[in-house]
């Protein structure tokens, strides 16, 4: 009260015995109901769900963990999913082969556009159904055209391939020069030995950067929890790849690390029904994908001038 | 030591309490951003709750009006320097005394600067990660890591330079030269550096065409150097009507020029990127074509980046003619330079970068109410912050918060 009237503004003049408990009852009255405000400010953090454990926020950094600290880790990661979906998996951490670096070679004349691919990969990586999220994306392009800015995104025939088009999907190109890697302000993203760019999902703090960087559009963000069926589960995981991520971080393709570091192929090559879809080592001279790079004349690093350098090959047969 | 310490708290004791005392326009005003805040807390909850979901971006436009008034803020921050630069390297008078409250300006702008970012990720409870030391600050690569480190450091400066400043005025003694001339030339540097790494987070991104261009940068700075002396000079315009403090025309014709030069700059900087954008022509335009004119019937930018060429332009011209010397029109005028500006930088900037996709896909965004409300609660937080400065520094620059009265106040407190 003093400084009011230093500063010389108008001040209503003291009142004896009796105003200490008036004022009182009024600034106790004045601090509930502040306090009340600030509560029903906060109500809704009520409405948490799995709220992160302690573990899980005083987690290291993946590059950082020691075998037995990781071996702790996915055993925390096994019980949290079997507590979610009733169903105990199998979570590994597959390491980069030595000797290996993955390439992709897809060849656009074979491609139909069924989008077979889109679907098995969502099934096999556990993306979320609701809201959807898929990492491969199938253009329905003009023939004569490589705008993809003519392209149609919700193509939705009775039967595909529909005349005068080309369809061409995209995915995460594994660029050996990825912008996403150079942006991301906590090393959440990186690229592994064998060419694959993973995300550690328990390190990424959401700040979406990298899927502005990404000149590929191949960046999912988990805008909300993400649901998966429990029926739908697929229990083989990795700690890098497949296994069900939380609200507010990013993920993407990730070649299928799980099987491929495991000697398998994607699931979108696999259940390709028209061989348009190739993947092998570069670095083994008899692999298919090096047999591509070789022989075919037209292929196609996408957006080549940005200088991002894709793994990832289309190709015409000609 | 000890003493310097008591005195020092007694000191930021009497600040805080200075702050719950005012007139009614005072408490009016508080009361009406502290409704604001707490409506943003709210919203912020529910969006912390369920996810950023509850706002209108998405893998498409995954940057929206949160990132836009963090780059608009920064600008303003950046700003304080367009008064301190007269001050310190010009010796002006008439802005020497008033610069301190660009400086607290400076200090409002980046906690909300700061509060737009954490608002905009999506685990905040992992900001620890950013921590050098404890976490992996990506740095020098990820020009996001410049970012923090130079905004936080801008902060420090000016926190030292006003609060030194204030504490000096206070005590009644002549601020010693070496503990703040240094800084005051550092934060200068510092200012410009604020703003060019943020144009450089857009720029970097050679997969988006409408950011990766170099005239973003000094695009940046006048547009910045408009918009933050045109929130000075508003400040100063309310500063002197509820209080005594004595503030010359001049001084606010002298922000005026400054207000002015940068905005004529602004728009020819605008006028640059315009002709090269679409005399040339290509396949790179088409987010300038959606966002000026619309493209395959969507347009919903088009509106509002009209309104801001309109809004800069009639700027312009009023700063130009001598009708802005009279200060309600010089008050319009600022008005019209802020908001062309904030709706250029944020809805006109961020948005169209990510319209199309890099796939072509075209998903346009619009705030949703839970965003704008998180949005008024973090500008409420600003203004709140910037008010209680104000509340503290000006019976201090004025003498009537000072040591000499320290023991009267304080007996008046036993008094009561």
């Amino acid at each position: 009260m003093s400084d009011q009237r230093i500063s010389g503004e108008s001040n209503p003049p003291p009142e004896p015995e009796g105003m200490s408990r008036r004022s009182f009852l009024r600034n106790s009255a004045v601090f509930a109901s502040g306090l009340a405000a600030v509560a029903a400010g906060l109500s809704p953090l009520l409405d948490i769900e799995n709220f992160p454990s302690l573990q899980e926020f005083m987690q290291k950094y993946y590059k950082e963990m020691t075998p037995e600290e990781m071996k702790k880790v996915l055993e925390r990661i096994e019980r949290e999913v079997e507590r979610q979906y009733g169903i105990r998996p199998h979570v590994r951490d597959l390491k980069p082969l030595d000797g290996v670096e993955y390439v992709y070679c897809l060849n656009l004349t074979r491609c139909i556009g069924c989008r077979k691919c889109v679907h098995a990969c969502v099934a096999e990586n556990n993306q979320s159904r609701n809201p959807e999220i898929q990492y491969i994306r199938v253009l329905q392009m003009q023939n004569g055209s490589f705008d993809m800015e003519k392209a149609v995104h919700d193509y939705n025939p009775e039967k595909v391939p529909e005349k005068g088009h080309f369809y061409m999907p995209v995915q995460c190109q594994q660029c050996k020069n990825p912008p996403c890697v150079k942006v991301c302000p906590v090393h959440a993203t990186w690229q592994e030995p064998d060419g694959i760019t993973v995300i550690d999902y328990n390190w990424c703090i959401g700040c979406r950067y990298c899927e502005a960087a990404c000149p590929y559009w191949a960046r999912r963000f988990n805008f909300t929890q993400p649901e998966i069926p429990a029926d739908r589960l697929n229990p083989e995981m990795d700690y890098l790849s497949n296994r069900p991520r939380s609200k507010g971080v990013m993920e993407k393709c990730h070649f299928c690390l799980q099987r491929t570091r495991a000697g398998r192929y994607p699931a979108c090559l696999e259940v390709c029904p028209t061989g348009t879809r190739k993947f092998g080592n570069v670095l083994d001279p008899n692999s298919e994908v090096s047999y591509i790079l070789k022989n075919k004349r037209v292929f196609i690093q996408l957006k080549e001038e940005l200088g991002t350098s894709p793994r990832f090959f289309y190709y015409f047969d000609v | 030591m000890t003493t310097a310490i008591r005195n020092y708290c007694v000191f930021l004791g009497r600040c805080g309490r200075i702050a719950f005392v005012g007139d009614w326009r005072y408490y009016s005003w508080m009361g009406l951003l502290t409704v604001f805040c707490l409506l943003g807390l709210n919203a912020y909850c529910r969006q912390f709750a369920h996810g950023l979901v509850v706002t209108g971006m998405s893998d498409q436009v995954s940057w929206g009006v949160y990132i836009a008034n963090f780059t608009f803020l920064v600008g303003v921050a950046a700003a304080a320097v367009m008064m301190v630069i007269p001050v310190y390297i010009y010796d002006n008078e008439e802005l020497h005394d008033l610069v301190i409250f660009g400086e607290l300006l400076a200090v409002a702008a980046i906690f909300m600067c700061l509060a737009f970012v954490t608002v905009d990720l999506g685990r905040p409870d992992r900001f620890w990660h950013l921590i050098p030391g404890i976490g992996q600050l990506n740095f020098p690569a990820s020009m996001l890591s410049w970012d923090v480190i130079v905004l936080n450091g801008y902060l420090l400066l000016n926190v030292h330079i006003c609060g030194y400043l204030l504490y000096s005025r206070y005590q009644g003694k002549k601020p010693a030269k070496w503990f703040y001339i240094p800084f005051v030339f550092i934060a200068i540097i510092w200012a410009v550096s604020i703003h060019t790494v943020t144009a450089f987070l857009y720029v970097g991104l050679g997969g988006r065409p409408f950011w990766n261009q170099a005239i973003i940068g000094p695009r940046f700075l006048a547009s910045a150097f408009t918009a933050g002396p045109a929130l000075i000079i508003l400040a100063l315009q309310v500063i002197r009507h509820v209080t005594k403090y004595h503030i010359t025309d001049k001084a606010l014709l002298t922000l005026r020029s400054i207000v002015q030069v940068a905005m004529i700059i602004n728009v020819f900087l605008l006028l640059c990127e315009v002709f090269t954008e679409f005399y040339a022509g290509g396949l790179h335009i088409t987010s300038s074509k959606y966002l000026y004119l619309g493209l395959h019937g969507y347009h919903k930018l088009v509106p509002w980046i009209w309104t801001a060429i309109t809004f800069n332009l009639t700027a312009m011209v009023l700063l130009v003619l001598p009708v802005s010397r009279s200060l309600k029109w010089l008050n319009l005028t600022c008005v019209l330079c802020i908001t062309g500006i904030w709706i250029e930088k944020g809805m006109g900037l961020v948005i169209p970068g990510f319209i199309p996709t890099p796939l072509g896909q075209i998903v346009e965004y619009f705030p949703t109410l839970n965003e704008t409300l998180v949005c008024f609660g973090i500008w409420a937080f600003g203004l709140l912050c910037y008010t209680i400065f104000l509340r503290m520094a000006v019976p201090i620059l004025q003498g009537d918060l000072s040591k000499a009265n320290e023991r009267e106040a304080l007996a008046g407190t036993v008094a009561h």
